[in-house]
């Protein structure tokens, strides 16, 4: 034992012993994370894909499509500039719904909402999916904290006029909330700014992707 | 190494309370207590990172050296976040979902390692699983009691969405106290945390004290009836 001791103290002196030893531990590390990654990759893009399908569902209503949104969508320059994922609902080979994210800044950071556009241009739902607003106050564009959100369902770019497309406070038509003006303002400006990306893209938003691809090179 | 079980769950529960003694962790103890929930997912995971770095750091205690002790230890601690991380994230996604970026932070939190070093480093295996459930235990304690006061003052529900972190077995845990509260948003903002540790600190300090004065009126009745005076130690 005495001697086993001597001999790790000895080679502890050495001066590449450090650098080995990080090196083997670094070694082993990464396969540890790599063996861990291997093994819960599918499971977490399972789960991913199901929180997608969740707040699809909240805006695009079951009995609209028969197909897999996930499956038909493509990815286009968005409302905002930035590329978007576009998903299709289709019923009976048409297309019945047209869902993507819109990204606006807040009051505290971003504001990541999604919403659904009927052929005609009529909203069939807007939801906030993610935020970091002050709670309390502008969390109130959540559906589960109040119903504000759900006002914008039947809407379009012109009822209201595109004029009355802000909150009351700056003479439009919605509503903010006492205390948060901002929040509701910017929720406003994201559905026009999805509303006017629709008005502008409509051939494309409305070509079933499988004849996109068999059309063009993307 | 004479330190006894007991011992070490009075110093890491207790003695050497990782938050209310030594005011290590203050940064994830303040954002994730807005419900005592969360607090028990949060001191959970962080004792099973804690228990694991600690058999991790114990088991190398003799062939790391000195000089790379630091980059070793924190290289150990990274790798078993990561892997808690894309574990929660596979199995128990609503929970991360909640936690989110908070897990992964878990490795900056100073206490993992400060009881790698203090502890883990010096120690035997079984003690340092032991150090290190004892320490996340006194972590956990701390977050769940604080996070129950501003769940309770905040929005007057105790345990709510226990389901998503133990199973819909526990959805009993959830308790509405105050019904149709408007709540308190101080309580659910940070500075609510900071006031509400600030009472916990102060409860801890009060209740030793106590204790201090009853031993030592204890060893002076039934002569002395005198109120005694608080020592001079703050």
């Amino acid at each position: 034992m005495s001697r086993r001791a001597s001999l790790l103290k000895a080679v502890k002196e050495k001066p590449l012993y450090p650098a080995i030893l990080l090196g083997l531990l670094s070694l082993l590390a990464a396969g540890l994370l790599g063996g861990g990654n291997l093994s819960t990759h599918e499971e977490i893009k399972r789960r991913l894909e199901e929180d997608l399908r969740i707040s699809i569902a909240q805006v695009v209503p079951e009995d609209l499509h028969d197909n897999n949104l996930i499956q038909s969508s493509f990815i286009m320059n968005g409302p905002g500039g930035q590329p978007t994922v576009i998903y299709q609902g289709m019923r009976n080979g048409k297309i019945t719904a047209v869902a993507y994210s819109v990204i606006v800044y807040g009051y505290s950071g971003k504001i990541n909402t999604i919403m659904a556009v009927d052929p005609e241009g009529k909203i069939l739902g807007v939801r906030v999916l993610s935020h970091t607003e002050t709670p309390g106050l502008g969390d109130k564009i959540e559906a589960s904290k109040s119903d504000w959100v759900l006002g914008f369902s039947g809407l379009s770019l012109d009822t209201p006029p595109a004029e009355q497309w802000a909150v009351k406070k700056d003479g439009g038509h919605f509503d903010q909330f006492s205390g948060a003006t901002i929040t509701p303002r910017a929720v406003v400006k994201a559905v026009k700014s999805g509303l006017e990306f629709f008005q502008n893209n409509k051939d494309k938003l409305l070509t079933p992707v499988t004849e996109q691809i068999a059309g063009s090179s993307s | 190494m004479s330190i006894t079980f007991k011992e070490q769950a009075r110093q890491g529960i207790w003695d050497n309370n990782i938050v209310l003694s030594q005011r290590l962790a203050l940064c994830p103890l303040l954002a994730v207590t807005g419900t005592a929930t969360n607090g028990l997912g949060m001191g959970l995971t962080t004792t099973g990172v804690l228990m694991a770095s600690g058999v991790a750091v114990s088991l190398l205690r003799n062939v790391v050296p000195q000089d790379v002790r630091i980059p070793s230890f924190i290289l150990i601690i990274a790798t078993i976040v990561t892997l808690v991380d894309m574990a929660l994230n596979a199995w128990m996604h609503e929970l991360y979902k909640v936690l989110g970026l908070f897990i992964s932070l878990i490795v900056t939190n100073c206490s993992l390692l400060g009881r790698a070093e203090a502890f883990a480093s010096k120690n035997s295996v079984r003690q340092s699983a032991i150090d290190g459930m004892m320490i996340g235990l006194g972590f956990t304690l701390v977050l769940v009691v604080l996070g129950a006061v501003r769940e309770i003052i905040g929005s007057g529900t105790l345990f709510a969405n226990a389901s998503l972190l133990l199973g819909d077995l526990f959805s009993f845990l959830t308790i509405t106290i105050i019904p149709d509260y408007k709540g308190f948003l101080l309580f659910i903002l940070p500075p609510g945390g900071f006031i509400a540790l600030g009472f916990l600190i102060a409860g801890k300090h009060y209740l030793e004290e106590y204790m201090k004065n009853r031993t030592a009126a204890s060893k002076n009745t039934p002569v002395v009836f005198d109120r005694i005076a608080p020592s001079g130690a703050d």
